[in-house]
């Protein structure tokens, strides 16, 4: 549990650490979908996408678990 | 064959890559990047697209030391693992591939060309044919383990491919595509995914390591639940 503690807490330093990492170029990148905020709706599909692909492996998981119960 | 609990049925690591990944798809679409022409945001790809080729080689290494280990000992268990391992390996192997192209032909294609001359060049990449090489050397070891019945015989001759397969993998990934002219980054004895000195600035570390790190563990979690099933089937069988 220890571990687990540790790792949420560097989470947010490691996002901090990106924030202050500053850059200026004249490169088109996706200003206008930051500026407006839609971003963040790639990152909520994206997010969801990954988060039921985690689930269903978190069940299989746990079937076989379960499995392994019965077969010993 | 028993089903000796392990580090398979431990959840800490497992927790390790889904809070990897959450944050590899936060500060991946969030984070700053270097704004860099023609790469523009497709740079981000690096969390993604790069990760599968990470997460490939590390659990065909993981494959080879079970098939190693199975020499070794002749326990069907470690035969088992290596190739599950090295399944998921080429699964990701596979992702690499299609995400690449994907990537390559918004990057790479040539708009003043029709679509087939930049298609003709691109498909001639030494990068590309390398990587193409080394998985279809890996789909030739699951050919080769169906088509031999005896259980002993088929784990002892697709452990020994295993290691030709590694010893390929490598060149044709490693060495081949940094001597020869490409489109891909990394020419010139140059790092082909994390060029510092012109792609990637090192912001980008802080999401790409434990990017490869989630991607790898979810590679391996994938994997244990395959063994664990095959352990499964295979104890049902022997019973």
């Amino acid at each position: 549990m220890k571990i687990i503690r540790q790792l949420f807490l560097l989470l947010p330093a490691l996002l901090f650490s990106l924030l202050t990492l500053a850059q200026s170029k004249p490169v088109e990148m996706a200003d206008t979908m930051r500026s407006n905020g839609r971003i963040y709706v790639v990152v909520a599909v994206a997010l969801t996408i990954m988060a039921g692909l985690i689930l269903y492996v978190f069940r299989l998981d746990r079937k076989i678990s379960r499995l392994e119960k019965e077969s010993n | 064959m028993t089903n000796e609990k392990n580090y398979m049925h431990k959840s800490w690591w497992k927790l390790i890559a889904v809070v990897l990944l959450t944050y590899t798809v936060i500060a991946g679409f969030l984070g700053p990047v270097p704004h860099l022409p023609l790469l523009q945001e497709t740079i981000r790809n690096l969390y993604f697209h790069v990760c599968m080729w990470f997460a490939m080689m590390i659990l065909f290494t993981v494959s080879v030391v079970n098939s190693i280990r199975y020499l070794r000992t002749f326990n069907l268990k470690y035969d088992i693992y290596a190739r599950q391992f090295a399944v998921v390996a080429i699964v990701f192997g596979i992702l690499g591939y299609i995400t690449g192209a994907i990537w390559a032909s918004y990057t790479w294609a040539d708009p003043n060309k029709p679509a087939a001359n930049s298609f003709s060049t691109i498909a001639r990449d030494p990068k590309l044919i390398g990587a193409a090489i080394a998985l279809l050397v890996y789909f030739a070891y699951l050919i080769l383990r169906d088509s031999v019945q005896d259980m002993d015989k088929k784990a002892r001759i697709s452990a020994v491919y295993n290691i030709f397969a590694y010893a390929i993998l490598f060149p044709s990934i490693w060495i081949l595509p940094r001597i020869l002219p490409s489109l891909h980054p990394g020419n010139d004895g140059e790092n082909p995914a994390l060029d510092v000195k012109n792609d990637i600035d090192s912001g980008m570390r802080t999401v790409f390591y434990p990017a490869v790190i989630g991607w790898t563990l979810l590679g391996v979690w994938i994997a244990t639940l395959k063994i664990r099933f095959s352990l499964l089937k295979e104890k049902k069988m022997s019973a």
